[in-house]
């Protein structure tokens, strides 16, 4: 048991985080959100320069050899800074299903390009009647000589209005439903058939609709086994879910941060608003809610690379339960207690409350993640009888 | 950052395991398996069997009986004991008297208590409550006025937890009430509660056990070599022994255990044509707790590695009143989940101290120790310094408010 990071690990938590507190103030994010692609390809390029965008991949391979830790001291910085670029689909969801799912060959292609920041990948998964479930897919994908020929529509695809693969689910046997039978392709984003319409997100970041109309790939773009890659697609979402957390509560501890500056020099009633117990109490359950969210994803950091499926993925359902529970509170609370200042799109708390409430929303609520946990029997084996 | 359990560490549980399954009573386990409260000859032999063991008072220093060990393999000695189920140690002694007395008694004191603390000879109770000092402690009025070699205790105290088994009490008393500041008038007594003048006077609990008391004390002579530390200097003492109160309280493992029995009742109680634990509403709520919980105990675990680097500093953790806030709260919230499981039955209802409950059955055990436990646990948010006070301690020491 340590929780400490090692000497490595705190250069990387610095760096980020010099490199963040420098360039990525919240004025400063105003205006890369204003550029028409909605986020700062300069610092893209700084991320590739400090090893961000090679985090996760082998050395060998031209990687920085980062793990789950790695990531989460990531996206713990860009959760405090808010950060807009396509990180997570290109190198925490991209790059999984690269390691994962993709030959030495494919990888060999396409890692040295993203880490030097020259290739964008999302991943295009989401359909309108899907909702959370990631089994339940009706583009197909069709055999076609040694190919495939996709169709169907992703929407909401995080990041895929920028993206030059894209990492695309589409059904290959069975009914649309079924566990068995999902293929998982990567698909050039300027491939005849693919069209994009890209839109903001509520939280900022860049989304789009992806429509796929008789799009042809070669053997080569199958990542995984085309008619079982459901368990491919459940570990790389694992992977996501905790670099969410890890986000999130980067999120969080700003948010809080900037709530108690606020509490401290906001005064009404002749005093500072902190000196109410009534705020008092929130700021304090406020941090009860982020440290119990810290420790779930440090949970996540850890079985996001448990090899057994089934525990990763009932480990990580509780993660994306408690994270979810967390942020909704400490985002909520955030607003409440700075009253109408933090109503505006001129004041950071705002902003902090819609990508906690995004993260929810992504790869599972609270709810849904509940639901499947109760489901399966929970955390903890009853005792024997 | 290492979250798994060393090789070690896994060894040493499954040691404390055997341990236990070797050497725990029977029906000590029953009854606690039940969710009945340990008789005081259970917590007794218990402890004592811990204690020649050598696991009685694991975190105190060697000399006196102590372990070395690091906190995280105290944790996972107490965690077991409170899985399988067992009694801990009596906190009074080992988590609250005896530290006091390692870090501000004299030698003489702690050849004279020690010992006897760590194997239960004496059973020792807390006086700090009164009447007019709850939450506001540092307000208390039971006097001890020096006369010559003694100290004359006059006032009263109460919300006394198990006063009735208890030989000796500590005691906060005021010695001078004249001080500038509440908190400089105070003093650490140790009282026999044989001594002449005292009477134990029981409060029924909502749940109807006797499990607190009323002390009065009436001209009780104490010895002033039974002061701990300095005169007037006992509120030291007392923040000291709050701040060692509340990390106990999370209470994850006692927790794990509860859930695992409600998951064993809950899959075989009724619950409208099927098990309870069929009920989507029931189970997602259990899972909720089950959550928290895992959250919970990685937070314990956050605390306590802490706790292991800066060792033998003695500046409290703020993380302990998250600790104590959440892990009351839960435990809280599992006391509900068995009078949900119990439903109807939990209308016959028994007292959690009585040996013989509901004979011959009426319903089952658990079902009639639902609500009484359920109402015994709604103290767990108001003693040990109350969750409100720990949000204050939470605004003020680490939020700047
Ligand atoms: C969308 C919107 C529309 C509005 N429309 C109008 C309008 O048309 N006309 C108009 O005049 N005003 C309007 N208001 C202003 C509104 O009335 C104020 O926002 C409100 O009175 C709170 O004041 P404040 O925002 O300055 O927060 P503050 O008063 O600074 O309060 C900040 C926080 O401290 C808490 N707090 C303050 N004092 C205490 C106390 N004594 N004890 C405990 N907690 C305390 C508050 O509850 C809040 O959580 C609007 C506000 C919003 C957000
Ligand atoms: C079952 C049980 C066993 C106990 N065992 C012992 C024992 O063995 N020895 C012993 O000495 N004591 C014991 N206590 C006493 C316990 O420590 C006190 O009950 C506790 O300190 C609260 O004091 P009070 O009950 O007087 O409530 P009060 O202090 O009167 O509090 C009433 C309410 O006001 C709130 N409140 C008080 N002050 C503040 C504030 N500043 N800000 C916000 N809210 C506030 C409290 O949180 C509570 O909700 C026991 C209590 C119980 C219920």
């Amino acid at each position: 048991m340590d929780f400490d990071l090692t000497e490595e690990q705190r250069l990387l938590q610095d760096s980020v985080a010099r490199l963040l507190a420098d360039r990525y103030k919240f004025e400063q994010r105003k205006a890369y959100m204003k550029t028409p692609e909605g986020w700062s390809r300069e610092i893209w390029s700084a991320y590739a320069e400090l090893g961000l965008l090679a985090l996760p991949f082998a050395e060998a391979e031209g990687g920085y050899g980062g793990g789950a830790e790695e990531t989460m001291i990531v996206a713990e910085q860009m959760g405090r800074a808010l950060t807009l670029e396509p990180w997570l689909p290109t190198v925490v969801l991209g790059g999984g299903f690269l390691r994962h799912g993709a030959s030495a060959e494919q990888r060999s292609a396409l890692v040295p390009k993203i880490a030097r920041g020259e290739m964008l990948l999302a991943f295009a998964h989401t359909e309108a009647q899907s909702r959370y479930d990631l089994h339940d897919v009706a583009t197909t994908a069709k055999r076609d000589g040694d190919g495939w020929v996709l169709n169907g529509r992703k929407v909401v695809v995080i990041h895929g209005d920028s993206a030059h693969r894209l990492v695309v689910t589409a059904r290959t046997a069975g009914g649309q439903r079924d566990l068995k039978g999902v293929g998982v392709f990567l698909v050039d984003a300027s491939a005849p058939g693919v069209s994009r319409r890209g839109f903001t997100a509520v939280d900022g970041h860049r989304a789009a609709e992806v429509t796929l109309e008789g799009v042809r790939v070669g053997p080569e773009a199958v990542l995984g086994n085309p008619e079982d890659g459901l368990p491919l697609v459940d570990r790389v979402v694992d992977e996501a879910i905790a670099a969410l957390a890890a986000e999130a509560v980067g999120a969080m501890e700003a948010v809080h941060g900037l709530t108690l500056e606020y509490l401290k020099t906001r005064k009404q009633f002749g005093r500072p608003i902190g000196s109410f117990q009534a705020l008092q109490h929130r700021a304090a359950e406020m941090m009860v809610a982020l440290e119990e969210a810290r420790s779930m994803a440090m949970l996540g950091a850890m079985m996001a690379e448990e090899e057994d499926a089934t525990e990763r993925r009932r480990q990580m359902r509780a993660v994306k339960l408690q994270v979810g529970r967390s942020a909704r509170f400490v985002g909520q609370q955030a607003i409440q207690l700075h009253g109408g200042i933090a109503m505006t799109m001129e004041y950071a708390a705002g902003h902090y409350f819609k990508r906690l409430t995004a993260i929810d929303t992504m790869f599972g609520d609270a709810e849904h993640h509940l639901n499947a946990l109760a489901t399966g029997g929970g955390l903890i084996t009853a005792a024997a009888a | 950052m290492e979250l798994r359990f060393t090789e070690e560490e896994r060894a040493f549980r499954q040691e404390v395991r055997e341990f236990i399954d070797r050497n725990l009573p029977a029906a000590t386990r029953e009854r606690m398996e039940s969710g009945r409260t340990p008789t005081k000859e259970m917590v007794v032999q218990w402890q004592r069997t811990l204690n020649a063991k050598g696991w009685a008072v694991p975190h105190w220093p060697v000399e006196w009986g102590g372990t070395g060990w690091s906190p995280i393999k105290r944790f996972i000695l107490q965690e077991e004991i409170q899985q399988t189920p067992a009694p801990l140690p009596l906190g009074f002694n080992t988590n609250m008297c005896g530290p006091v007395i390692i870090a501000f008694g004299t030698e003489a004191q702690k050849k004279r208590f020690l010992p006897r603390m760590a194997n239960l000879d004496d059973w020792w109770c807390q006086g700090f409550s009164e009447p007019g000092a709850g939450s506001d402690l540092a307000s208390l009025k039971c006097a001890a006025k020096r006369v010559g070699d003694y100290y004359i205790v006059n006032g009263q105290k109460t919300w006394t937890t198990l006063a009735q088994y208890a030989d000796w009490i500590f005691l906060l008393v005021r010695t001078n009430p004249n001080a500038a500041k509440q908190q400089e008038g105070i003093s650490f007594l140790l009282v026999d509660m044989k001594s002449p003048g005292i009477t134990v006077r029981p409060i029924i609990t909502i749940d109807g056990a006797h499990e607190v008391n009323e002390v009065f004390f009436d001209d009780v002579k104490v010895p002033v070599e039974n002061l701990v530390g300095t005169e007037n200097r006992g509120w030291d003492c007392a923040k000291f022994l709050l701040s060692n109160e509340r990390t106990g309280q999370a209470r994850v493992g006692a927790s794990k255990e509860r859930i695992r029995r409600l998951k064993l009742i809950a899959s075989q109680a009724p619950g409208g044509g099927r098990p309870i634990i069929e009920d989507p509403r029931f189970r997602e709520r259990l899972t909720e707790v089950e959550v928290q919980l895992k959250a919970l105990e990685i937070t314990t675990l956050r605390v306590l590695a802490t706790e292991q680097k800066n060792l033998g500093q003695r500046k409290p953790n703020p993380a302990s009143s998250i600790l104590k806030i959440r892990g009351t709260e839960l435990q809280q919230a599992i006391s509900e989940l068995f009078v949900l499981a119990a439903g109807p039955y939990g209308l016959a209802g028994a007292d959690p101290g009585a040996d013989r409950l509901n004979e011959p059955e009426i319903v089952p055990d658990w079902a009639a120790l639902a609500q009484p436990t359920y109402f015994n646990w709604r103290k767990q948010s108001i003693y040990g310094g109350s969750n409100e006070i720990q949000k204050n301690i939470m605004a003020k020491a680490f939020l700047g408010l």
